[in-house]
């Protein structure tokens, strides 16, 4: 059995702290060597790298605003994380998150949200 | 009686191998294709074995009729091609047999059943029989619905990327009630899960019947989705006596917009499932898909079915999800032949590669894949291993693991998440999950005390790793 004290489970619908978006919203937010790392990995996959945003009471839909389009064959990680922080800059109060599409598969290789807005 | 005999007809039993041994012949890309594991019976020559297979399995009986004569048995017969010895294991070998496409309904996986594996594996000939591949020719593959949605609509609806989905069966598996059932329910969703699940066991018993069930839960994914920002489903299952009732449980279950339902393919038969499926697709409803019963059919080495048959069965009539076991902690060779069979589900071409089990090459054309479901025995220790086996296009299940938890469902679902979360970002950073599958576990501890609990709770749980260490990591990564 597990030593430590017993914690209560912190969640609730009125604990805007609560939402989490996709993958890697359990963790703690990434560092940006943390975040570089994962463009090396979109685009080392072969996957196109793209930048998505959106205010924080619409991240429920499919749809998050493109910034600008995906970026095709854009292989340098400081390319992609500049475009990145163009977005948040022009956004600040929205969530901006990294995606790499995988052409072959037809679907996102990954996503994972890298500035987080105000959550609602 | 009149004697008379006719120029081209002798009634009376002659050997199989005159007609269904054909050593020269050469299959067609329209043929579908058998492997045979055969144990004769003492004194039973292998090519009339061998072509007593082929001849019970296709157009043969054991005694020439007149009726043969109406029609082209050169063509529809099946034909008993190669004969290659079994490694190791004198008493049985392998017999091929290619049966000309006709012999088989359109997008019917129950007719193709009833011939391979119908009367030929009672006959008195054979001590024993196993069909351990079939290659299914794109001609066939064609007819069929396949998985309803497939790996990627799936993760389109349901928002997840980038790494494998993360599921509990609830428990315990029979007594709870509906309402008590929800709780447990939405407790897992809203500590990170992405799914629960009925248990197989579970249908509509006396002390929770499914129309309460349905409701429950479907207030518990509402709650937790709302909660949590994130999309959430639970496996109703629909297994049911009767198709009309299935059908009755699958139209409530979309009337609360649930987004994925249940099956039980091997006791709800094929043709139940192939309808289900159908359904499914028409009424855009993720399908996941149990085996109950599959290991009486699949478990002995010299009788019944090999499992990659059954999941071949089961990717041509239909499921978004299948079983397929964890790995994790079980022999070297099952390692190997799990990897063959989840490349089987989920891949669009598969290679013919005896060390995984793989006698032929596979082609499914653009038939979706569907995820390998890994459940059973398994905590947040087998995660690295897990990951590195299984890849993305996995749903890992924890039962125990989760609900097992000293501090209740959602601490063990948030130690899973977390738990993945680390090994999919280390993963992507390049970093050797088996071999460093500790220190990234501890590492993320350390922010996550949920997941702290559950490495001290399962910390005597042998840790595994290399077992699993001369996995090629990329391969599945």
């Amino acid at each position: 059995m597990s030593t430590a004290t017993m914690q209560d489970y912190r969640s609730s619908l009125g604990d805007p702290a609560s939402r989490k978006f996709g993958t890697f919203s359990y963790l703690p937010p990434m560092s940006a060597e943390a975040i570089r790392a994962q463009v090396d990995y979109i685009v080392g996959r072969g996957w196109s790298p793209a930048i998505e945003h959106t205010e924080p009471h619409n991240a429920g839909g499919s749809y998050w605003y493109m910034w600008k389009l995906p970026l095709f064959g854009e292989t340098r990680a400081e390319h992609v994380l500049a475009e990145a922080a163009a977005c948040h800059k022009a956004h600040p109060g929205n969530h901006v998150r990294l995606v790499g599409y995988d052409m072959k598969r037809q679907t996102l290789g990954t996503a994972m949200v890298i500035y987080h807005g105000k959550a609602v | 009686m009149n004697q008379a005999k006719s120029a081209a007809y002798a009634a009376g039993v002659k050997a199989y191998r005159q007609t269904y041994w054909e050593p020269d012949y050469r299959v067609r890309d329209t043929d579908l294709l058998a492997c045979f594991k055969i144990t004769p019976q003492a004194g039973v020559e292998r090519e009339e074995a061998a072509a007593a297979v082929a001849a019970e399995s296709s157009t043969g009986t054991w005694t020439t009729v007149w009726t043969d004569l109406l029609t082209d048995l050169e063509h529809y017969k099946g034909r008993a091609y190669r004969i290659e010895e079994v490694p190791g294991d004198p008493s049985c070998f392998y017999a091929f047999v290619a049966y000309p496409i006709d012999l088989f309904e359109e997008g019917s996986v129950v007719n193709v059943f009833t011939s391979l594996v119908g009367n030929v594996f009672g006959f008195k000939a054979i001590r024993a029989l196993r069909l351990e591949d079939v290659r299914f020719p794109i001609a066939y593959v064609m007819t069929c619905g396949g998985p309803p949605h497939g790996i990627q609509v799936e993760r389109d609806k349901m928002d997840k990327y980038g790494r494998p989905l993360l599921g509990c069966t609830i428990k315990p598996k029979l007594g709870l009630s509906a309402k008590n059932y929800g709780r447990a329910v939405y407790e897992c969703l809203r500590g990170g899960l992405d799914f629960t699940k009925d248990d197989e066991n579970v249908n509509s018993q006396p002390f929770m019947r499914w129309r309460d069930r349905f409701g429950f839960v479907a207030e518990a994914i509402r709650k937790a989705e709302a909660e949590t920002g994130e999309k959430k489903g639970h496996y109703l299952n629909v297994t049911a006596p009767t198709p009309e009732e299935m059908y009755r449980r699958a139209a409530f279950a979309r009337e609360l917009g649930m987004p994925i339902i249940m099956h039980d393919f091997l006791t709800g038969g094929f043709c139940a499932n192939t309808g289900l499926a159908n359904w499914c697709r028409e009424n855009g409803v993720l399908l996941h898909i149990h085996r109950a019963m599959h290991a009486v059919i699949d478990r002995d080495r010299h009788h019944g079915i090999h499992f990659r048959v059954l999941l071949k069965a089961l990717r041509l009539s239909g499921g978004d999800h299948l079983h397929t076991g964890t790995v994790v902690g079980k022999l070297e060779g099952d390692r190997q032949a799990t990897l063959g069979w989840i490349d089987l589900l989920r891949e669009r071409y598969v290679r013919e590669d005896r060390a995984r089990g793989i006698f032929f090459d596979q082609d499914w054309g653009s038939m979706p894949g569907a995820f390998a479901v890994a459940s059973g025995g398994i905590h947040v220790w087998h995660m690295p291993a897990l990951l590195a086996i299984f890849g993305d296009d996995a749903v890992f299940q924890f039962g125990g693991g989760t609900l097992g938890h000293p501090w209740g469902n959602a601490a063990g679902a948030a130690a899973n998440r977390v738990a993945l979360e680390a090994c999919v970002e280390a993963r992507n950073r390049g970093r050797d999950l088996e071999k460093e599958g500790k220190q990234i576990l501890v590492a993320a501890a350390k922010s996550s005390p949920e997941l702290k609990a559950a490495m001290e709770t399962w910390k005597e749980v042998r840790f595994e790793f290399d077992t699993v260490d001369t996995l090629d990591v990329a391969r599945a990564a």
